[in-house]
């Protein structure tokens, strides 16, 4: 870890400026997943800003019925909420699919949202990889890339996303509320968030620099019957291979997004009019295009049949 | 005192306090954290700094240059140390081929190359990264272990095992296997990381450290640093855990005392655990081609088992065929190990080596013969029984009840109620399966001192350089103690671990309990002797009872016979060679697992096993079952999620942190039930004990695996079976 300054920000508008005031500044809210980065020397920020402060820790109606989430709203805290699981329930069950309870604990809804790969060759500085160190080329292409993504991806990284929490959002139309420096507030569709690497894997969203999120907002609830089901090796603290949420209504018309196979949560909505059709039909579509390597093709046939067992459980 | 002869009836058959199960004497430490491993040892010595090592960033090649410029010049650091500076520091034995430190010549992958030290840990971490290292790389290396002559077979190794004419024994058997199943590397993975705290007092040296094998780390840590062994004293009370990979000191001990040497105070290293899989050793890969002739009946009349395993030298290896040679009766046989000389990171012990690997194989390969047969796979097993080493008829097992273990075990698991046809048994959206497979591992010795110390309070201190590596060797040793003594555990304390005691057998191999507590045995005859001296008594007239030594109407509490002063005795267990030319020892069991299979996603869930162990004399149940649990958790990964992966470009294991590397968490653990036979095996020892916590893990995995076919219908031979391998296989949903 190399050294760094810290400082406490006081208002969202106050942490954007502090970010944009400082070269190579990055914001840090429960720290899981910055500073065991910072550890290794993956990221090497020269000052943190502390966003924990900033009364972002609220869950509130919205005035169109939804819900909005602040931005440093504990994972726990949010799996636990009485609307969340209710009017929500895939987003709970994503959740407490993530992680362990002591991170979940710490963990907070933007860092959730911006947590980084989990590419083992990212992870070792040794390696080549164009995420961590662009132009190095990807050591995981041809290498061991059983955990990687099957679409989106690209010639110069094929990481995936390790979100789960996202991929409920993302299912559920959730939005990103931001401000920066200059006060200036938007709302992007969640969707628009991640980037998709391209030849510029190390930039991973659309966030201006010294932008930071203060909410994330869920539209009013759609109803159906809400799905996490995250396939693993062990059952239980572990990244997913593959995860499906889905919404799915009493007609059989719905909504998936997939995790463990793209560099963001993975949901096609033109593909779900299929739904109906069957897990086959809808999957063909959702993953139409799909570039896997040898070491993880079979993320397409369990991605079809993890979608498989939960239609067959929402006709249960 | 010498075991030459089988024990016989002895005060040990009793067994008021031997064999009982009672709690862990260390437990009440460890639960609320007063037992401190290496690293936390903050109060042992003055000024402790801390070194952060640096592994090499190439798989084989050499280091041109280590630029310190920049390191030195960061804050808190006290001084460096590379690899440039020293020549090869070596493993002091043949079997333990690594290079610890030294020399410009990298051999594998996180071979150590520096340790920079600082005030803070934060500083030395920081200050590591500054570090400038030029390698060559040479790219002429190794690292694919199926593109190995010894994996194709093209090799003219001599066999470990040829009996009768296996070739056309095979070819002439009614009914054939011939499979070739795969394992890969494991790592130990044990909770408590590689750590040291070195401390020079001249040319004198201590290190507060965590290892199995106290004595032959101290010659190793001699030989490192050139001093005479009795200027180095190794102090290890506390192991979280080992399973081999500590049975020799490694890299963390010789940084932290070449780092202390030369930066004049205490330094403490321990490895970061991304660096421990590929710096430290591992349990090697295995390709086994597995052939196995029987007639139409079911008895075996032909084995061949050749093994192609990676090592760094040709001393290393999963030796996958030791248990082949003498498990199962067959006329004919041949068994060949190849290991491969490879440059990835060196394999060697991981708990029960050998047998683990082998077993996983083997055991799969024996259920296949019993669905060629068409015969249940535990009358396969129990036919195919031997009471003799099936490479010398002459020599009988000692005790061997391996056909009880699976009678027993199909009894108490309801095995008559399962399904043989695979893929037809269903809970809901869960394939339901069962599976068997049996375990066998020698119970070897080696020669084990302790000294007891009766002080003038009636109580009795055991001391021995034994270590407990999460085993319940405190709580065995000091049973035997107060079995002996007339004496209950609470008067009984002990100190383990620490080079300044006897010498005893250390933990490794399964050796660990049944040598040490002999050890105990041994020592406390001699104090009988010393107090029946005292009384002016023969030994043999003396009771001791509650707390008393009695003789005809007297009684003296055992305190007052020292008459104020220490009494003690030492001594230690040496082994016969009656023990291993005359019988073969060795312990047995029989796994029973049922696994649900999802049917859509092939997600795999352990439900419930049951093992059964025949290990002669449980020294104390409680202690043993949780080595036999924690076995069978073991093998649980072993079967469907650890795999060290390797890539094969860049020469080393992919996923070395324990994020990449899974084990099973809690959630895998599903109920889990021990059996132990009643059994004693006078070869053995004299409480006619052997191991049980490498036996609790042979076989596991295979009896997974065989349940996972049950369940499914799709037999995959290359570990671990997950549920990417049964995809395409799974019966219509
Ligand atoms: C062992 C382990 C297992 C895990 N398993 C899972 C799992 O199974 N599933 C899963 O989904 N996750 C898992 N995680 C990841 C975990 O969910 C994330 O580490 C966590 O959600 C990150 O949140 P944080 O608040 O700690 O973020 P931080 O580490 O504080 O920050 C992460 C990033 O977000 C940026 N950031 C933080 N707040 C803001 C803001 N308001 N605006 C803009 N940028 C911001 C930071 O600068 C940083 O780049 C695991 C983590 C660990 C360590
Ligand atoms: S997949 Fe991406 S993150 Fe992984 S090594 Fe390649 S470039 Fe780096």
């Amino acid at each position: 870890m190399r050294a760094f300054s810290y400082e406490r920000a006081t208002s969202p508008q106050g942490a954007a400026r502090a970010l944009a005031a400082t070269e190579g500044a990055k914001f840090i809210a429960g720290g899981t997943n910055l500073l065991d980065l910072m550890k290794l020397e993956i990221e090497t920020p020269t000052h943190l800003v502390d966003v924990n402060d900033l009364g972002l820790d609220t869950i509130e109606d919205s005035a169109d019925g939804g819900l909005r989430i602040g931005a440093m709203v504990r994972n726990t805290d949010l799996a636990a909420h009485a609307r969340v699981r209710r009017d929500y329930a895939v987003l709970t069950r994503a959740l407490v699919a993530g992680a362990s309870g002591q991170l979940r604990n710490k963990a907070t809804t933007a860092g959730n949202l911006l947590q980084r790969t989990r590419c083992p060759y990212f992870y070792d500085t040794n390696m080549p990889c164009n995420k961590r160190a662009p132009g190095s080329g990807c050591a995981a292409i041809d290498g061991y890339s059983r955990q990687l993504g099957i679409i989106g991806t690209s010639e110069a990284c094929i990481a995936t996303h390790p979100s789960d929490m996202a991929v409920a959002m993302r299912a559920l139309d959730a939005s990103v509320e931001t401000v920066n420096a200059d006060g200036d507030t938007r709302t992007m569709p969640l969707a628009d968030l991640h980037r998709l690497p391209g030849d510029t894997p190390e930039n991973e969203t659309t966030l201006e620099p010294g932008e930071m999120i203060t909410a994330v907002t869920l539209p009013p609830a759609i109803g159906g019957r809400h799905f996490y089901h995250k396939v693993r090796d062990r059952s239980s603290y572990a990244f997913a291979l593959v995860s499906v949420a889905a919404v799915v209504q009493a007609d059989g018309t719905g909504r998936v997004a997939l995790g463990g196979v793209a560099p963001k949560p993975w949901r096609r909505e033109e593909a779900e009019a299929a739904l109906p059709d069957g897990a086959a039909a809808a999957m063909a579509a959702i993953l139409d295009g799909a570039t896997p390597t040898d070491d993880n093709a079979f993320k397409v046939t369990l991605a079809e049949r993890t979608l498989t067992a939960v239609l067959a459980q929402a006709q249960e | 005192m010498k075991f030459d002869s089988p024990a016989g009836e002895n005060l040990f058959d009793r067994a008021t306090v031997i064999g009982q199960p009672i709690h862990r004497i260390d437990g009440p430490l460890k639960v609320t954290g007063h037992a401190p491993y290496a690293y936390e040892r903050h109060a042992v010595v003055e000024g402790q700094v801390y070194g952060y090592p640096v592994g090499a960033g190439i798989a084989k090649g050499r280091i041109l240059a280590i630029d310190t410029t920049a390191a030195e010049a960061a804050p808190g650091v006290l001084g460096i140390v590379t690899t440039l500076e020293h020549d090869p520091i070596e493993g002091v034995f043949d079997y333990d081929p690594v290079r610890h430190f030294g020399g410009d010549e990298v051999l594998h992958y996180h071979q150590a190359i520096a340790v920079v030290v600082a005030e803070t840990f934060e500083q030395a971490r920081a200050a590591a990264n500054r570090l400038g290292i030029e390698y060559e790389r040479d790219d002429s290396a190794a690292f694919d272990l199926a593109a190995t002559p010894e994996a194709a077979g093209e090799t003219d190794t001599a066999p470990a095992q040829t009996v009768g004419d296996f070739e056309s024994a095979f070819a002439s058997a009614a009914v054939t296997l011939d499979e070739t199943y795969t394992t890969p590397a494991e790592s130990h993975a044990m909770m408590e990381p590689h750590a040291t705290i070195a401390a020079w007092d001249g040319d004198s040296v201590t290190l507060w450290t965590s290892n199995q094998m106290i004595a032959w780390g101290r010659g190793s840590i001699a030989k490192a640093f050139d001093v005479p062994a009795e200027n180095v004293r190794l102090d290890s009370p506390y192991i979280g855990g080992g399973f081999g990979v500590k049975l020799f000191v490694r890299s963390d001990a010789i940084m932290a005392g070449l780092a202390a040497r030369k930066v004049g105070r205490p330094v403490k290293v321990a490895l970061p655990r991304p660096m421990i899989a590929n710096n430290t050793t591992h349990r090697g890969e295995t390709i086994q081609r597995i052939r196995i002739g029987a007639d139409a009946d079911g008895r075996i009349t032909a084995i061949g088992h050749h093994n192609a395993t990676n090592a760094l030298t040709t001393a290393g290896g999963e030796n996958s065929t030791l248990p082949t040679v003498a498990f199962y009766a067959a006329a004919n046989r041949l068994v060949v190990n190849d290991p491969a000389r490879m440059d990835l990171p060196n394999s060697n012990a991981m708990r029960a080596p050998g047998e683990t690997a082998g077993l996983m194989a083997f055991e799969v390969a024996m259920d296949e013969m019993a669905e060629k047969l068409g015969m249940d796979p535990v009358e396969l097993r129990i036919l195919n029984d031997t009471q003799v080493d099936p490479g010398n008829p002459d020599i009988p097992f000692s005790d061997r009840h391996y056909v009880e273990c699976l009678n027993r075990g199909a009894e108490a698991f309801g095995w008559s109620s399962r399904n043989s046809a695979p893929g037809a048994t269903r809970d809901g959206v869960w394939l339901i399966g069962h599976g068997v497979a049996g375990a066998y591992r020698p119970a070897p010795v080696l020669a084990s001192g302790a000294r007891v110390v009766l002080t003038p309070d009636g109580r009795l201190r055991i001391e021995s350089d034994m270590t407990d590596i999460g085993t319940g060797s405190y709580t065995v040793m000091a049973q035997t103690a107060a079995e002996v003594m007339g004496l209950s555990v609470a008067d009984v304390s002990i100190g383990l671990g620490d080079s300044d005691f006897p010498v005893s057998a250390g933990s490794g191999g399964q050796w660990g309990a049944a040598s040490a507590t002999a050890g105990v045995y041994a020592a406390c005859v001699a104090l009988r002797q010393a107090i029946a001296e005292r009384l002016d008594m023969a030994e043999g007239d003396l009771t001791f009872e509650n707390g008393m030594v009695r003789t005809g109407n007297t009684s003296v509490p055992l305190g007052e016979v020292g008459g104020g002063t220490d009494l003690v005795g030492e001594d230690a267990i040496e082994f016969g060679a009656f023990r291993s030319q005359e019988v073969l020892v060795a312990t047995f069991g029989a796994h029973f697992v049922e696994v649900g299979v999802h049917a859509h996603t092939g997600e795999i869930r352990v439900r419930r096993m049951l093992a059964v162990c025949d290990a002669g004399r449980i020294l104390n149940p409680m202690t043993a079952r949780s080595q036999v649990i924690g076995a069978m958790t073991m093998g649980v990964g072993a079967a469907i999620m650890e795999e060290m992966a390797v890539d094969h470009r860049y020469g080393f294991f992919v996923n070395h942190d324990l994020a990449g590397y899974e084990v099973p968490v809690h959630f895998d653990i599903p109920s889990q039930d021990v059996i132990f036979l009643e059994t004693a095996d006078a070869y053995s020892t004299p409480l006619k004990a052997k191991g049980v916590g490498e036996l609790g893990l042979c076989g596991v995995s295979a009896a997974v695996a065989n349940a996972i076919t049950n369940a499914t219908g799709v037999r995959v031979r290359n570990y671990p079976v997950t549920l990417d391998k049964l995809l395409s296989g799974l019966p219509a949903a």
